[in-house]
């Protein structure tokens, strides 16, 4: 939790740097654009969290990542250095050998990643088998320890099972599982708990935690809830409509958010010790993709808005945090928990 | 149906309600609510936590008769409407009812807003259509909806404007009771955000008294003025809202609140507890307290006796052998702090020199 205090966004010691991506997908209409100039890294054994609502483009930021998009109705631009390699260059055959590899990725919904017609062990050997020249036995022996790795109580057992047959916290298991067994460099996590009860939840998240830190896996780290980063991220980025609004230490951020976006979402967070009927919220939402403002993205939803908003904001140096507002310095943001 | 207006009991009272599912004779009966007491007061909003399968849900489908308790009774007012006839009780239902958690399965597709939500007029054939029309735009206008909605398709409006036309929907035949299910679970943050004030305002405007379902801890804390907690079909505590968040009695909601992540100004880690294991199975429920299996503090005694449920603060109800105890703990750990460091020496010898 310390090794971040001295943190600079310094990309040669990073282990994923991500500059200036674009993203453009088509669908009916035509090509649109969801990710608009995102830039970020991510250090080794780094804990990333990114927060932002539905609709941000955090999950399509970790799609482009893995390369996961369909080739035809996607395009992507700038650059997504990791090991050296420019992935949105990678081809196919290339990519392969890095998802479940070096990269893994754990989704909300498990029972959507595993697949219902194979046992929960067949499918942990399968992703060995495909990136290790190991037997059959061998990747079982394995993927049985991996299953025991992860807490459940009869590796051997449950490694019979089919996904169906286990509950959503052992599914989420099975998933962690699945992911960190070829102890990948990175590991991207989307909204792994949110579907979970929330003693569920904070058995899944000091697992996971506990699990990156003995891989020495760094983890992109990607959801709604921003008291799960404020427990358990060193730096978080906070997106907005396509683009990266706000960057830096968490602690930092949290106590002091700089980007009114990041100040009005750490305020929405019901508090019993809040009065009813008081919480802030933040008026309207996120702009279609079609509709996007011209100037600050946020500037129509934003109580400190100004004329000068209306031209596009750029990102802003703020010591070791990246603000993208022009009105960082003079605004008196809420501070949370104060 | 008159005396509502004058009486003073509780809108709605539940005494020793179970809901059963399955059946006895093979073996699969699973009691999802059991033998359940507490009152809802007029005006109140009562909130009721718990994590899947803790029968939350069943509990308010129970309370609005979606379902027939297999024990127990429940009063709405001083009306038992399960002794109703089917024609009574659906003229009595219109004053009770429930908003869930998908609005996306609440509405018709086929159907515009305004006609959903007029529907339950058209139902209860109150008005002319005119009439009708005009009281769907006043409540749709209640809700913060703008009239220009209201001849679209629900799947033109995004996840908030659709639980608001639902909320509006649930309001237009004026119940004295909602049961709101999980309603802001689906939500993003800031949304969630607009939906508590939204409820907050209406339950004011309109002296609304509402059942607030939710596995949020924090939604829950907010909204209510008392708050229940479930697990396993049994409440476990209640009582005032804040009290129970604050300096909880029971070691499932001290380990339900510590599980919640929090936040706070100096990023400052809080210890948590975290429970082990999950719900058991509901066909082959633990012995004793229901909780023992995954309880931080079980003893001997857990396992073989239930804790009864009783009131160890006005107003605060517990279920747990162990209530006594961590009331004195949580009153160890209010006193000032000179006395603080008396407690210290005592609970560790040694740190102190």
């Amino acid at each position: 939790m310390n090794q971040l205090a001295g943190a600079t966004t310094n990309g040669q010691e990073s282990l994923l740097d991500i500059q200036n991506l674009t993203l453009s997908l088509r669908d009916q209409n035509g090509w649109v654009e969801v990710l608009n100039n995102v830039s970020f890294s991510v250090k080794p054994r780094e804990i990333l969290g990114v927060v932002g609502e539905s609709g941000c483009g955090k999950s399509m930021t970790a799609l482009s990542i893995l390369r996961l998009l369909p080739p035809r109705d996607s395009r992507l631009g700038g650059r997504i250095m990791f090991n050296g390699q420019n992935l949105v260059d990678n081809t196919e055959s290339q990519m392969s050998r890095v998802r479940g590899r070096h990269i893994s990725m754990i989704f909300q919904e498990p029972m959507s990643a595993l697949d219902p017609v194979f046992t929960v062990g067949h499918q942990i050997e399968e992703t060995l088998m495909r990136h290790f020249r190991i037997s059959k036995k061998e990747a079982r022996e394995r993927a049985v320890a991996a299953l025991d790795s992860v807490g459940i109580a009869s590796p051997r057992h449950v490694a019979d099972r089919y996904p169906m047959s286990l509950s959503g916290g052992m599914r989420q298991r099975v998933m962690i599982a699945m992911a960190l067994v070829c102890e990948p460099q990175l590991l991207i996590a989307d909204e792994p708990t949110t579907a979970l009860d929330v003693t569920i939840q904070a058995q899944i998240m000091d697992l996971l935690l506990d699990l990156a830190d003995r891989t020495g896996t760094a983890i992109m780290f990607i959801t709604h809830n921003l008291g799960l980063v404020a427990q358990s991220c060193h730096r978080m980025i906070t997106m907005y409509a396509g683009q990266v609004v706000e960057s830096g230490n968490v602690r930092e951020v949290i106590a002091n958010p700089r980007h009114p976006y990041t100040a009005g979402l750490l305020s929405s967070i019901p508090d019993s010790r809040r009065a009813r009927g008081t919480l802030p919220s933040i008026p309207g939402r996120v702009p279609s993709l079609r509709a996007m403002p011209q100037g600050c993205r946020f500037g129509p939803r934003c109580s400190h808005a100004v004329p000068a908003c209306e031209q596009p904001q750029r990102i802003e140096l703020a010591g070791h945090r990246e603000v993208r507002c022009h009105r960082w310095e003079e605004l008196q943001l809420e501070r949370v928990g104060a | 149906m008159t005396s509502a207006l004058t009486s003073t009991r509780p809108a709605v009272t539940v005494d020793g309600v179970s809901v059963t599912f399955g059946n006895a004779k093979r073996g699969t009966a699973v009691r999802a609510v059991d033998g359940v007491s507490f009152n809802v007061e007029k005006g109140e909003i009562f909130g009721v936590i718990g994590e899947s399968g803790s029968g939350k849900s069943t509990l308010g489908r129970a309370m609005v008769c979606l379902l027939t308790p297999s024990g127990g009774t429940i009063l709405h007012d001083d009306v038992n409407p399960f002794t109703l006839t089917r024609r009574e009780l659906n003229r009595h239902r219109r004053k009770y009812q429930i908003v869930s958690q998908d609005p996306n399965a609440a509405f018709d597709p086929r159907m515009t807003i305004l006609q959903s939500v007029m529907e339950p007029l058209n139902i209860a054939g109150e008005g002319t259509r005119a009439e009708r029309r005009a009281r769907a735009f006043a409540m749709l206008d209640r809700v913060a909806l703008s009239p220009e909605l209201a001849n679209r398709y629900p799947h033109e409006l995004s996840g908030g404007q659709k639980q608001r036309a639902n909320i509006a929907r649930a309001l237009m035949l004026e119940p004295n009771v909602i049961v709101c299910d999980e309603v802001v679970a689906a939500l993003d943050v800031s949304i969630q955000a607009d939906m508590l004030n939204l409820f907050d305002r209406l339950q004011k405007e309109l002296g609304l008294t509402y059942v607030f379902i939710s596995h949020d801890l924090r939604v829950v804390s907010h909204i209510s003025d008392r708050v229940a907690v479930m697990y396993f079909g049994k409440i476990v505590e209640f009582g005032p809202a804040r009290e129970v968040i604050e300096t909880p009695l029971h070691p499932y909601t001290e380990a339900l609140r510590s599980a919640e992540p929090e936040i706070t100004a100096l990023g400052e880690a809080r210890k948590r507890i975290i429970l082990q294991g999950e719900i058991p199975s509901a066909i082959n429920p633990p012995s004793g307290c229901r909780f023992h299996t995954r309880c931080p503090r079980m003893r001997d005694i857990c396992r073989a006796q239930e804790p009864e449920q009783r009131e160890l603060l006005p107003g605060r109800h517990v279920a747990c052998h162990f209530a006594e105890e961590m009331l004195r703990e949580s009153a160890a750990e209010h006193v000032g702090l000179t006395d603080r460091s008396v407690v210290a020496t005592t609970t560790a010898p040694g740190v102190l020199t």
